[in-house]
């Protein structure tokens, strides 16, 4: 002890006390976790959309493979494409998406505008939340037992899309629901101060202002459904032609054609699901760049 | 909330519940605006109330529509019940704790469900198990540790991981990471066989179409979900607590232990019993992964089998036979009320807690 370091010490001790080294060592210990996991959950993304590239992409060069379907050719000659299957989950898709919105749209603005915390309010947010659970397949068995073996229909694309309906009137309601509720008040009170009916109200002032919401929800909705796998394993049939008539026989879809394909044990099956694995992603990409950007155009001009 | 009451409009129905945008015209426009005469004494007529036509429409469509929805989930409980009964009174089997499914329609139909929903618990509380620490530091992460500009792209990332359709993850789960597996497989099964969970089961581990396999497909499957809820969640720490802890000295994983967590827990929960419920129902990824075996489930994560749903959408081509088909119906009744439990469990978790409101 010289007394020059008792000169240098400061009167009182400093306020500040240094973190002691386990806590500093819990604290990096924990951050390095952290961001562990995060990487962690982007390997397998990265490396599934590396396996899919890596194997199908060569196959969608091809222009044939977006015009043409696989009508005609035996599991061992390559050619062909899958047009029939990108109809097919287009169709499928559209069609749920039509019967699907309406009632959607309509189910968040009776729970925003009309139901509020009524009892028919609360069970349709009960239901809505355990249909966002039900598991594809128990949606298709239940078309299957309530179309085909109680109305008698045949297999179809178009129970198919009544299998998706279930799916997507959840996803739907919900996104509604949201951005119906952020609609401000003020616009409503406005409209009524000006003697405007309230359904009026809701169909000029409230959907529209969150229209382009809305349209990216449903996009994302459609783009969601058209991955379902489980439906239409158990509701329609799969062909190598060409088939327009959702309610006509059987018709392919892209995960239906995988499913199918995959038991095609050799480089022919296999090209053609990864070709299709590829093709979906796109198809699903290109749904959701959609819904950004319909919502980037349509969005309200703020100033 | 029932500001049509409190205007005085004894005539409007059904506003007592006071909708959005507080005073809706139901009827005619306000009248308490013309009250300033009634300053003189005379009492005030409540106005004559119009029924707009439009209105009425609009709101039964709307009502319609909820009920459709409600009526729904009952008439799927319903509709599987009608077709399974006819099944489940020809079943020569105990049907909840009969371990052979025998669907045969031409044969008597025997099935029991319970290996079935033995697989389907196992796998999915196995990727639980697994999804359930990732995520919550993958929300952790991205609620409190990404820096504030980067937050949004990364949880785009995650959210990409939900929009891979299921069967891409099964056929990358077969045909790619089941191989890559196939060496820890080995290697757990043969330095810890000894416990059940990593004994030699039905399934070859060099293909590995295993539940080991099919369980981690599922985690990631789990992961966006979980991370959804739960980011939400901790997003909604009070920032008071978060600065009352950092004014306290807290390090950053403290302030997150003591404030953060506490908070999210509920939230946190409930997000992995809908991940749980999702993974109970998973179909195609499962189907494509697990090699299917005619032997008893053995606890092992080396076996092969059938979840409920995978075995479902196995058969589901030869559904030409209503008996037969009322066998596998019956088997996604009981896959429904498993969810639907789970689900609902989920839900009353959350729901419980008004500040994440």
């Amino acid at each position: 002890m010289s007394t020059a370091t008792d000169l240098n010490r400061p009167a009182a001790p400093p306020a500040f006390q240094e973190i002691n080294a386990s806590r500093r060592f819990k604290n990096r210990l924990a951050t390095i976790l952290v961001a562990g996991t995060f990487v962690l959950a982007l390997a397998p993304l990265v490396w599934l959309l590396i396996t899919v590239i890596a194997k199908g992409f060569q196959y969608v060069l091809n222009a044939d493979w977006w015009q043409k379907s696989l009508a005609g050719l035996t599991s061992r000659q390559f050619g062909g494409g899958v047009y029939h299957a990108i109809v097919g989950t287009l169709l499928q898709g559209l069609i749920c998406a039509v019967i699907a919105v309406p009632i959607a749209v309509m189910v968040a603005v009776y729970l925003v505008e009309y139901g509020k915390r009524s009892r028919l309010a609360k069970a349709v947010t009960f239901t809505v939340d355990i249909l966002s659970g039900v598991p594809s397949i128990v949606a298709a068995l239940f078309i299957y037992a309530l179309c085909i073996t109680t109305l008698g229909m045949p297999r179809s694309a178009f129970a198919v899309s009544l299998a998706l309906v279930l799916l997507m009137i959840p996803v739907v309601v919900r996104t509604t629901e949201e951005l119906l509720k952020i609609v401000p008040d003020e616009l409503r009170e406005a409209a009524y101060a000006l003697g405007v009916p309230k359904w009026k109200t809701i169909v000029k002032i409230v959907i529209p202002t969150a229209m382009s919401g809305i349209i990216t929800g449903i996009t994302l909705a459609i783009a969601r459904v058209m991955g379902e796998t489980a439906p239409v394993l158990v509701l329609v049939g799969y062909t190598t032609f060409i088939n327009y008539d959702p309610f006509g026989g059987s018709m392919a879809s892209l995960p239906l054609l995988m499913t199918s394909e995959r038991l095609t044990t050799n480089e022919v099956g296999e090209a053609r699901v990864w070709g299709a694995a590829v093709t979906l992603i796109l198809i699903i990409t290109v749904f959701n760049l959609l819904g950004s950007l319909i919502s980037r155009l349509t969005s309200l001009k703020t100033k | 909330m029932s500001d049509s009451d409190t205007v005085g409009r004894p005539g409007a129905p059904g506003l007592a519940r006071g909708p959005r945008g507080g005073a809706a015209p139901d009827t005619a426009p306000e009248a308490p605006i013309s009250t300033p005469q009634g300053s003189g004494g005379s009492p005030v007529q409540p106005p004559k109330v119009i029924t707009r036509p439009g209105d009425k429409i609009f709101k039964a469509l709307t009502v319609g529509s909820g009920v459709f929805v409600v009526a729904m989930i009952a008439l799927i409980g319903i509709f599987l019940l009608i077709q399974a009964i006819p099944s489940l009174a020809d079943n020569q089997a105990n049907f909840l704790f009969g371990r052979d499914w025998d669907a045969d329609p031409q044969g008597g139909l025997a099935f029991g469900v319970l290996d079935l929903l033995l697989v389907t618990v196992f796998s999915a509380v196995f990727a639980l198990i697994i999804a359930m620490p990732i995520s919550l530091g993958i929300a952790l992460f991205l609620t409190q540790y990404a820096p504030r500009r980067l937050a949004r792209p990364f949880a785009y990332l995650v959210d990409l991981l939900a929009a891979v359709p299921s069967i891409i993850y099964g056929l990358w789960g077969a045909y790619v990471l089941a191989p890559a597996l196939s060496p820890i497989s080995t290697w757990l099964n043969e330095h810890l066989g000894f416990i059940p969970l990593f004994a030699t089961g039905t399934s070859n581990l060099a293909i590995g179409q295993t539940i080991f396999t099919a369980g981690i497909v599922l985690a990631v499957m789990l992961l966006p979900i979980i991370t959804a809820i739960s980011r939400e969640v901790f997003d909604r720490t009070p920032p008071m607590q978060i600065e009352g802890a950092l004014a306290l000295g807290a390090t950053k994983w403290e302030v997150v232990r003591t404030t953060v967590l506490p908070f999210g827990r509920a939230g946190y929960i409930s997000a992995s019993m809908l991940g749980l419920g999702r993974a109970l129902g998973e179909t195609i990824a499962v189907l494509i992964i697990l090699s299917s075996t005619t032997s008893h489930f053995g606890f092992s994560l080396f076996d092969g089998g059938d979840t409920i749903a995978s075995k479902i959408a196995r058969a589901a081509q030869e559904f030409n036979d209503p008996r037969g088909a009322g066998a596998y119906i019956a088997a996604g009744l009981v896959l429904f009320v498993l969810t639907f439990v789970v689900n609902a469990f989920a839900r009353s978790i959350i729901s419980g807690h008004k500040e994440y409101e």
